[in-house]
């Protein structure tokens, strides 16, 4: 058997559950390998090997008294935009840096309650806002697959501490592709469920009506399993979903027979350079040679996803960041009066790529532009998902990419914000009609620089709302037919310095 | 849209309180404004007769029963105070806002 | 305007806006207590706190009280509403947005129907009532007075943030401050009779602001108005009123004109004072609360609440007016209790239509029970021993002369003290009235034997001395004997030689 930080969460669970490891033995292993990978790495904000360690012990006994948990000494990294009581919850700002949570988010809860061990606070760009986690104020995480580049974001140290064995599963959030696009950058699962599945209680939030709470994990089963245990009502959410969670583990498959996969027309790869293009090719095949039946729909307002998304995300974000004022909690930068502290703590406290979000979400929510912008988008919004539901009459799934590139340089686009935003080209869509969406590693391209490193690519399946099911199932049978990472390992290690 | 009038990264900060330095401003104007030329672009939709969507999931009346529940002790709730004086938290001088 | 025209006479015209604390359990959106009066600080949590990532559950209740308000006013309840945010920053409400609503109210329009000091009946109908939540308290430091003027820093007390407030906006159809206060008193009265609200002044949970402007009588169109603040009784509200029409006929006259702008009422000195200028209107970016789902208002809903909507002031009024023949001053010392006017009520619609029967026991109510009241220091709900039942026996017994009026005070006594009917003990313990002749004759032949001074003195001329002997039948009977009976058979032995 492999080493424990290289199980599957389903492994841990099982050996654990069935007292062949104990979860005290299953963290050692972690703590040890995050030792070991955390300074090439950096995928955590702050470690909480205390708390971890408790809840170890806490696990072992109740396993000695009979009790069995899905999530049997599973070690979790939380994204740092989550409160998990007792430890500093920062969202990667320096506005909340050193910031202790009195309360637990409803997921992570959900995870403790199962038998996770919660090893740290994953890092993230601030306030969950960017695509390469480059906009963290509080730290710098690095790609796995190859450590001069970025590892995605806004979930990139959740990302980074599954790819690199850190942690079995990862909490992480997605508002407009926050989840998907790094879990591509980084070979791993990354699955944002429908809009309400999982409660948003305790994820500080970024766009309300968008934000959304999924699993990180190394396999689709793993992620299925850590969903089930996240997902469900939350009377603390009032846009959480009254409806029950159908169970995800029973209904994964080794085939896709029977299933009409839709193809996007206005998703052409064929712009994404040739090797992409091939890769997206051949994992197109791949569903049909699983049983698929592959068909052609059509999303005519995608081209408007972008537009409409930096509308409605920055008006929604300006209105929730306006909490941090310096009166409660969090940073003060003291003036002669309340205002002068505002404005100082404010433009001390958050980062350039906030800043920009909270400025363009203010004027569009402003006097006289609110109906031109805010509205407008809105019914954008209206448009978008009305072009799911005519393709979801067409299909069953719909397959495309989870990214335009696989992961890049630092630095690559720092210098304008738009073509940054335009790596969600292919995940905000989903997240304005609020559907499960799922990113799954499908092959790898050389980056092309001599003695360059292969990195990940993924494959983005999306479903109706409500069916996580149908999206765990199918790309089960894909990831289980290519195997691409479950038998490779990130080249972390070698570069450890 | 309103174009032609644009965004005024000045007045929209001091609505947002957040001090921008002028380097920061003139950034902001500039890459803000090639926003807005991008999102310019929804001015081609026509959404003469779409309803606007706050919400994807089709939820109405999501109330709590009027229970109560047991509330952080001052010492939990103040925890973070950047300034206290006693039991209250502590600001600076309080002005007549101007907008 | 010159000095030689004649005087122009000016009307005035008065809108009020109310904030009403609602009367819950918990607070607006999260469970803490709603209480006035708690230690700083010691009612707060996450949600009403406003830490990262809790969000907001509105409380079914404060809906419901909000939708009972419209109907008492017979307004229209809209089969749908929203919550929405209003943004701008104030040190004392945590989240630097208040969770309101704009567009959609919970109530449109609707009337307050209101009787004046004389009796004379007004109304005004409303704009809107909406449901919002309640900000901290900030208190002013180092200006001596507790004022914002010339303070050096403040203390801000968050247990009131999040409390249910009700906005009730009215249409400016009030004309003079005496009908402002009148609608005031009415609009207080309707909440506290739903039960609602406290609606105290001097705790803040009512609180009112008036929108004045005069213009010349005929004239259609509205005057510069002003809005006025800082009232905190209504006594202040009738005399910032009038003091502010006043005012601006005085700079009218003077050929100026009145500026938009908040005023300030000041106690102390009697005047208003400019307060900030409303000119440059804040931007407050509403739009639609993401974190809350919109509110259906389903028929059978209202309806459920239009029946528990119960007893309203005006009704009440009505009802004292004509069943019981109240004065206006009567009806008045009663419209403030509630619970006096339901028991009122319930005694009088024991006999229907029998006006002397009402004013009997509306005397009675009025004047013994009440002291007796008084006297225990309980109100009319909180004993159990004097029923509806009880005082119109009473009131009976009395009328029909079957007790003496004495009798009645000590029978209302005893029911206080120990409950009971009083028919009951009437007839149990023959506390009836001596009308029987014969019965009577006896003891006044004994008094006129035992009492010839008296006898001598009213042969004399004495008138008076008739009142000393009927007194004495009156102790001999011990309190039993009719007196005007008792009177007569003196008067007739008496004429006797
Ligand atoms: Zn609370």
């Amino acid at each position: 058997m492999s080493a424990l930080y290289q199980r599957s969460a389903t492994q841990i669970a099982a050996a654990v559950n069935a007292r062949e490891v104990s979860a005290v033995e299953v963290l050692g292993a972690h703590m040890a390998r995050i030792e070991r990978v955390e300074p090439s790495i950096g995928a955590f904000l702050s470690l909480t090997a205390d708390l971890a360690r408790e809840q170890a012990r806490r696990v072992d006994e109740a396993v000695a008294a009979g009790k069995r948990l899905p999530l049997a000494g599973v070690p979790v990294a939380v994204k740092d935009n989550m409160c998990l009581q007792g430890t500093v919850t920062t969202a990667g700002s320096k506005i909340l840096a050193g910031w202790v949570a009195p309360y637990t988010a409803t997921a992570v809860a959900r995870l403790l309650e199962a038998g996770c061990l919660p090893v740290g606070k994953a890092n993230l760009d601030e306030f969950a806002m960017g695509s390469s986690c480059e906009n963290s104020a509080l730290g710098v995480t690095r790609n796995p697959w190859d450590t001069d580049r970025v590892p995605g974001g806004s979930s990139g140290g959740s990302v980074a501490a599954v790819a690199a064995g850190e942690a079995a599963l990862a909490t992480a959030s997605d508002t407009g592709g926050s989840i998907r696009e790094p879990a591509a950058f980084c070979g791993v699962v990354g699955m944002k469920p429908t809009y309400g599945r999982i409660s948003r209680y305790g994820l500080i939030a970024f766009a309300s009506s968008l934000d959304q709470i999924g699993p990180i994990a190394r396999t689709v089963e793993d992620a299925a399993a850590m969903y089930g245990v996240m997902a469900g009502h939350d009377p603390m959410d009032a846009t959480s979903l009254p409806r029950p969670v159908e169970p995800t583990l029973p209904a994964l498959r080794t085939d896709l027979r029977g299933l009409r996969v839709g193809l996007v027309r206005e998703f052409d790869t064929k712009d994404l350079g040739e090797e992409i293009d091939a890769a997206y090719r051949r994992a197109y095949a791949q569903l049909a040679a699983l049983g698929a039946e592959i068909v052609d729909v059509a999303l005519p307002h995608a081209e408007y996803g972008l537009a409409t998304y930096y509308l409605i995300a920055p008006a929604e974000a300006s209105s929730n960041l306006a909490r941090f004022d310096g009166v409660r909690y969090g940073l003060r930068v003291d003036g002669a009066n309340v205002q002068e502290m505002y404005g100082k703590t404010r433009a001390a406290g958050f980062g350039p790529e906030v800043k920009r979000r909270i400025l363009i979400g203010t004027y569009a929510l402003s006097s006289g532009y609110y109906d031109a912008y805010y509205v407008r988008a809105q019914k954008a919004r209206t448009l978008t998902a009305g072009d799911f539901e005519r393709a979801f009459a067409a299909c069953d799934l719909i397959a495309c990419p989870a990214a335009s590139s696989p992961a890049f340089e630092f630095g690559a686009k720092s210098d304008d914000p738009v073509s940054m935003y335009l790596m969600d080209y292919y995940t905000i869509p989903m997240s304005l009609a609020g559907l499960p969406a799922l990113s799954v590693p499908c092959g790898f391209v050389r980056d092309g620089s001599p003695g360059g490193r292969e990195l990940p690519l993924g494959l983005q399946l999306v479903a109706p709302l409500y069916e996580e099911a149908r999206l765990f199932a199918a790309a089960h049978a894909y990831e289980q037919a290519t195997r691409y990472t479950l038998d490779r390992q990130p080249p972390v290690v070698e570069s450890v310095r | 849209m309103s174009s032609g009038s644009g965004i005024d990264v000045r007045y929209v900060a001091r609505l947002a309180r957040l001090d921008l330095t002028e380097e920061e401003a003139t950034l902001y104007q500039r890459q803000l404004d090639r926003l807005l030329e991008h999102v310019e672009s929804l001015q081609r939709l026509d959404v003469g007769r779409v309803a606007p969507t706050a919400q994807v999931v089709p939820l109405t009346n999501v109330l709590r029963d009027d229970v109560t529940c047991p509330s952080l002790d001052r010492a939990q709730a103040m925890a973070g105070a950047p300034a206290r004086e006693g039991a209250f938290f502590r600001v600076s001088r309080i002005i007549e806002e101007q907008e | 305007m010159s000095g030689t025209m004649v005087e122009q006479t000016y009307e005035a015209v008065i809108g009020i806006e109310c904030h009403v604390e609602l009367k819950t359990a918990s607070k607006m959106f999260c469970g803490c207590r709603n209480e006035f009066g708690g230690e700083p600080n010691t009612q707060l949590c996450p949600v009403c706190l406003a830490l990262p990532g809790a969000l907001p559950v509105p409380n079914r209740v404060a809906v419901e009280h909000v939708v009972r308000a419209g109907l008492a006013c017979g307004a229209a309840i809209p089969s749908f509403s929203k919550f929405d945010r209003k943004n701008y920053f104030y040190p004392d409400m945590p989240k630097d947005y208040q969770i309101s609503q704009f567009d959609m109210p919970l109530v449109s329009g609707g009337v307050v129907r209101f009787r004046r000091e004389d009796g004379s009946e007004g109304s005004c109908r409303l704009t809107r009532i909406h449901l919002e939540e309640d900000t901290g308290k900030s208190t002013h430091m180092g200006s001596g007075d507790g004022r914002i003027a010339g303070s050096t820093h403040s203390l801000v007390d968050f247990n009131r943030a999040g409390v249910p407030l009700m906005e009730v906006v009215s249409e400016p159809e009030l004309r003079s401050a005496e009908d402002a206060v009148a609608f005031l008193e009415y609009l207080r009265l309707t909440f506290l009779y739903l039960g609602i609200s406290d609606v105290k002044m001097e705790e803040g949970s009512l609180r009112c602001d008036a929108n004045v402007s005069i213009r010349p009588v005929g004239s259609t169109e509205f005057g510069t108005k002003t809005e006025i603040k800082n009232m905190n009784s209504f006594r202040s509200v009738w005399r910032a009123i009038q003091s502010e029409i006043e005012r601006q006929r005085s700079v009218l006259a003077e050929g100026g004109r009145v500026a938009q702008e908040t005023r300030g009422w000041d106690e102390a000195n009697g005047i208003t004072h400019s307060m900030r200028s409303k000119e440059q209107a804040h931007d407050y970016r509403y739009f639609p609360d993401p974190d809350l789902v919109p509110l259906t208002l389903e028929a059978a809903w209202v309806e459920d609440l239009r029946a528990k909507t119960g007893l309203i002031p005006i009704a009440a009024y009505e009802r004292l007016e004509r069943a019981c023949g109240l004065a206006p001053a009567q009806i008045r010392q009663l419209l403030g209790d509630p619970a006096l006017v339901r028991f009122l009520l319930q005694t009088v619609d024991m006999r229907p239509d029998d006006v002397a029967f009402a004013q009997a026991a509306a005397n009675w109510l009025l004047g013994d029970v009440l002291r007796m009241l008084n006297e225990r220091g309980v109100s009319i709900d909180g004993q159990r021993t004097l029923t509806a039942q009880a005082l119109a026996e009473c009131a009976e017994l009395a009328m029909a002369g079957a007790i003496t009026s004495k009798t009645a005070k000590e029978l209302l006594e005893r029911v206080m003290a120990e409950g009971g009917s009083p028919k009951e003990i009437v007839a149990r313990e023959g506390l009836a009235q001596l009308s029987d002749p014969s019965m009577i004759a006896g003891i006044v032949d004994q008094v006129m034997a035992a009492n010839a001074k008296s006898v001598a003195d009213f042969q004399a001329g004495k008138e008076n001395a008739i009142k000393a002997l009927v007194g004495q039948v009156m102790k001999v009977s011990k309190g039993k004997a009719n007196p005007q009976l008792a009177e007569s058979l003196l008067r007739e032995r008496l004429k006797q030689p």
